[in-house]
């Protein structure tokens, strides 16, 4: 069976993105536009990964991480963020939520199979 | 890049854009608003992020330089200026018209900002630095052997993070050992579930670099002891020597001290086994140090093997080779017969050394002969692609398992079977693309051809994901030929056997590729003569799998001796569990049933001495054989067990060989002939005997009921 994949992003054109990447890869995937947004869509879809933004409007990606790793089903969960060269601050607090990994904005493609290729399997 | 994802991101880019433009206004404004210049250069960021993924790289180009005027801006070294605020207004505006027109590349207006950019950061741009590779692409690449100590922090699961695709990672970049220390983890009643309690220690050759190896584990760098040492560099020019010795490597790894080692030395006990009893070490030490040892001494030897050259031989030459081995171990069989039987001790001597000798020359003999069956599979490939393209199917073929080494006798005569099973495949499995489609499947159907070595045996498995067999529709179509009867009751594996059977064709109507109702019989009859048994799965609508297991080679197996009554046998010691014994009351009772009990489980049992119809009673204590054949174990019973037996293969000749039961013959030391039994067969015959004895029993049943 086909991994599934959860993508947080609000930005339309990089969630397309990265979904048009990962379901030509041949992952499930669904989608979310913000954190709150996610936790209501993952009690539906039992995401074996979730890849989300940083920044955000209502819930940012750290809130959703710290959220999910208090759920049962999404503690030990891989849960990779984006984010950028210049949010050094931010990726430590990610990091600290307990996030798994991260994706250096901008990215190709391949390097979004690639990490997503070394936390799934 | 599908057009709707660039439109997508042009939109989204125009919202931007004119976000950016009210924030620059307002910046204008409040200059020192640290969370305007903020969201500013955030917009800047995005654009130039996502340009690049899209494919706008003038786009991207173009904004990185404003993006690093703005970032100086936000640290504060740069202070706000209406003509920063007009610089960035005119870049946005031009940002706007580079989407639009989808351009490659800066034009003079668009150099002109950025040369005003430049000029009020008034440093020098630093000359962008060639990226230069290690290693240029045309050396070859040096190995490198790598200790590795990766011991994650106890809280690691929590991240999200599985350490065993981190050690799939690292098996991927080269040749590995690994070994687990298990030495941390508590008692139960400390053992916190969600805690990881093991380190790794990896020993990696690989041509990649340290760096590539501390890039597998970048997201939790943090988060682990990671300990990387460079062990052994090779050159492949050098002559190799020996790696180091475990006391060695041991002090390398800090696990002793000299002094320590010094006071274990010169003792006769391997140092290891001294060093754990000694509790100076723990044992999951020494296990990866030896591990270590022991992966380097491979690699090495591979190096070895690398240089050494190779030698074309004719094929023929090496038969004969082969026969004449079989014939010295024929006569080493004698030697030894002869010198058990007097007493002599000196050629006692002398017939265990020639014994030990013949074996060793048997096993080289075979060694020479063996082929890496990838020779074949290779060939498939492109026989899968012609037929495909034939029938107006889209066909891929895997393959796995392209090492297994088999006879080159056995490889030359399995050609033609693997064709036909292939070309039953693509022909009857697989569906049209739009058939496929239909039924929810990729449209590309897939055959999977693995090797894989099985005790003395090598099985060859062919899968498709096509239609699969159906039971009802064999039987209907056996019946109706006439090669079975309407009310035989067959379980679905014998009607799938039935494909087996000659004159049998399912296909509805006749195409050129198969379906004639030759092919799955003649490929029975190969497999037969090459001492092999086929083996059919399925799953209806979801593919089949035929498995063929062949013998490693045809021409000496190791065999176990028995006699029953002036008969001798081989039975092939590959299939041997093992010998029991029956009394004379235990064995009545079991001829009776044709089932024995044997540590608490009832296993098929059959009188050899009856199914090979040989006359005179059995011994009053009977040995059994227990053999494992067909996916099941049966024992067979025989009047004595005389021992192991290296025995030489001679095929029956024409008259004898449909003969049941019997695979061959050997000749044995002093001369007489000892058949080599058939298990397969036998087992097979003993399933369809119970299962009439069943309905017999049942018939009877139904008589006395009525």
């Amino acid at each position: 069976m086909s991994k599934r994949i959860m993508t947080v992003e609000d930005s339309t054109s990089l969630r397309e993105m990265i979904t048009f990447t990962l379901g030509e890869a041949g992952y499930e995937v669904a989608e979310a536009a913000d954190g709150l947004d996610a936790l209501a869509k993952l009690k539906g879809f039992k995401a074996d990964l979730i890849i989300t933004d940083l920044n955000m409007p209502n819930m940012n990606g750290i809130e959703l991480t710290r959220s999910l790793r208090t759920d049962p089903g999404y503690k030990f969960a891989p849960i990779i963020f984006l984010t950028t060269e210049s949010q050094l601050q931010k990726k430590q607090a990610a990091k600290e939520a307990g996030a798994t990994g991260w994706i250096v904005k901008p990215f190709k493609p391949d390097q979004l199979l690639q990490v997503v290729r070394k936390v799934l399997g | 890049m599908e057009d709707r994802h660039i439109k997508a991101f042009k939109e989204e880019s125009y919202d931007i854009l004119g976000e950016l433009e009210a924030l620059l206004l307002e910046l204008e404004e409040n200059p020192r608003d640290a969370g305007l210049i903020d969201r500013v250069f955030g917009t800047m960021h995005t654009i130039k992020g996502s340009g690049a993924m899209f494919g706008f790289d003038a786009v991207s180009e173009f904004t990185h330089e404003i993006e690093t005027v703005l970032d100086m801006v936000r640290d504060g070294i740069l202070p706000v200026t209406s003509g920063l605020i007009r610089l960035t207004l005119s870049a946005r505006d031009k940002i706007l018209e580079m989407l639009d027109s989808g351009t490659q590349s800066l034009d003079e207006e668009a150099l002109a900002i950025v040369a005003g950019f430049r000029k009020m950061v008034e440093v020098e741009e630093p000359e962008k630095k060639e990226e230069t590779t290690a290693f240029p692409s045309g050396e070859p690449a040096v190995l490198n052997t790598y200790r590795i100590l990766f011991k994650p922090r106890s809280d690691i699961f929590a991240t999200g993070t599985n350490p065993l695709l981190l050690l799939a990672e690292l098996r991927a970049m080269g040749e590995s050992a690994i070994v687990v220390q298990t030495d941390a983890i508590p008692l139960l009643a400390d053992y916190d579930p969600e805690a990881c309690y093991v380190s790794w220690e990896i020993v990696l050759t690989t041509a990649l670099d340290e760096n590539a190896i501390r890039d597998v584990f970048i997201f939790i760098e943090d988060d682990c002891e990671l300990i990387i040492t460079r062990i052994f560099e090779h050159d492949p020019t050098m002559e190799c020597e020996n790696y180091r010795r475990l006391g060695e490597i041991l002090l390398d790894r800090g696990e002793l001290t000299p002094e320590v080692l010094e006071t274990f030395l010169g003792r006769h006990k391997p140092l290891g086994e001294q060093l754990v009893e000694a509790k100076v070490v723990l044992p999951e030490k020494i296990e990866a140090a030896l591990s270590e040892q022991e992966h380097v001494r491979q690699v090495l030897q591979r190096d070895r093997d690398r240089k050494a050259s190779s030698l074309r031989v004719d094929a023929a030459r090496l038969d004969s080779l082969v026969d004449l081995v079989g014939e010295l171990v024929t006569v080493q069989a004698r030697l030894s017969q002869k010198a058990a039987g007097g007493n002599d001790p000196e050629l006692q001597l002398i017939a265990e050394s020639v014994e030990r000798l013949t074996e060793e020359l048997r096993d080289n003999a075979m060694s020479i002969r063996m082929v890496p069956i990838g020779t074949l599979f290779s060939r498939f490939r492109r026989l899968v692609h012609d037929l495909a393209g034939e029938l107006g199917k889209q066909v891929q073929i895997i393959t796995e398992g392209a090492a297994t080494e088999l006879d080159k006798t056995v490889i030359d005569q399995l050609n033609e079977p693997l064709v036909h099973i292939i070309r039953n495949a693509i022909d009857h499995g697989i569906e049209p693309p739009s058939q496929r489609e239909a039924l929810g499947k990729s449209t590309k159907g897939t055959i999977y051809l693995a090797a894989e070595h099985a005790g003395a045996s090598v099985v060859i498995s062919i899968s498709d994901d096509g239609a699969g067999l159906d039971p009802e529709k064999l039987k209907a179509k056996a019946v109706e030929k006439g090669i079975i009867n309407q009310d035989d009751d067959l379980s679905d594996e014998e009607c799938y056997a039935l494909i087996l059977r000659p004159g049998f064709s399912t296909s509805a109507e006749v195409t050129g590729v198969s379906g004639r109702g030759v092919g799955m019989d003649v490929v029975k009859r190969s497999i037969d003569s090459l001492r092999g048994t086929i083996g059919i799965s399925s799953r209806p609508g979801q593919g089949m799998t035929v498995s063929l297991r062949l013998p490693l080679t045809l021409a000496i197996i190791d065999g176990l001796l028995v006699s029953i009554g002036q008969g001798l046998f081989v039975i092939p010691l590959s299939v041997i569990d093992e010998c029991v014994e029956l009394s004379r009351d235990e064995a009545a009772r079991s001829r009776e049933r044709s089932m024995m009990t044997f540590r608490g489980e009832a296993l098929p049992y059959v009188s050899l001495r009856a199914a090979l119809g040989i006359e005179g009673d059995p011994p009053d204590i009977e040995k059994v054989v227990l053999v494992n054949a067909m996916g099941k174990k049966t024992g067979f019973s025989v009047d004595q067990v005389i021992g192991q037996h290296q025995t030489v293969i001679k095929t029956l000749s024409r008259v004898y060989g449909n003969v049941e039961g019997i695979s061959g013959a050997t000749i044995l030391g002093d001369g007489t002939v000892a058949l080599i039994l058939d298990v397969n067969q036998l087992v097979m015959a003993e399933r369809s005997d119970s299962q009439r004895k069943s309905q017999i029993i049942g018939l009877r049943r139904a008589e006395t009921v009525s």
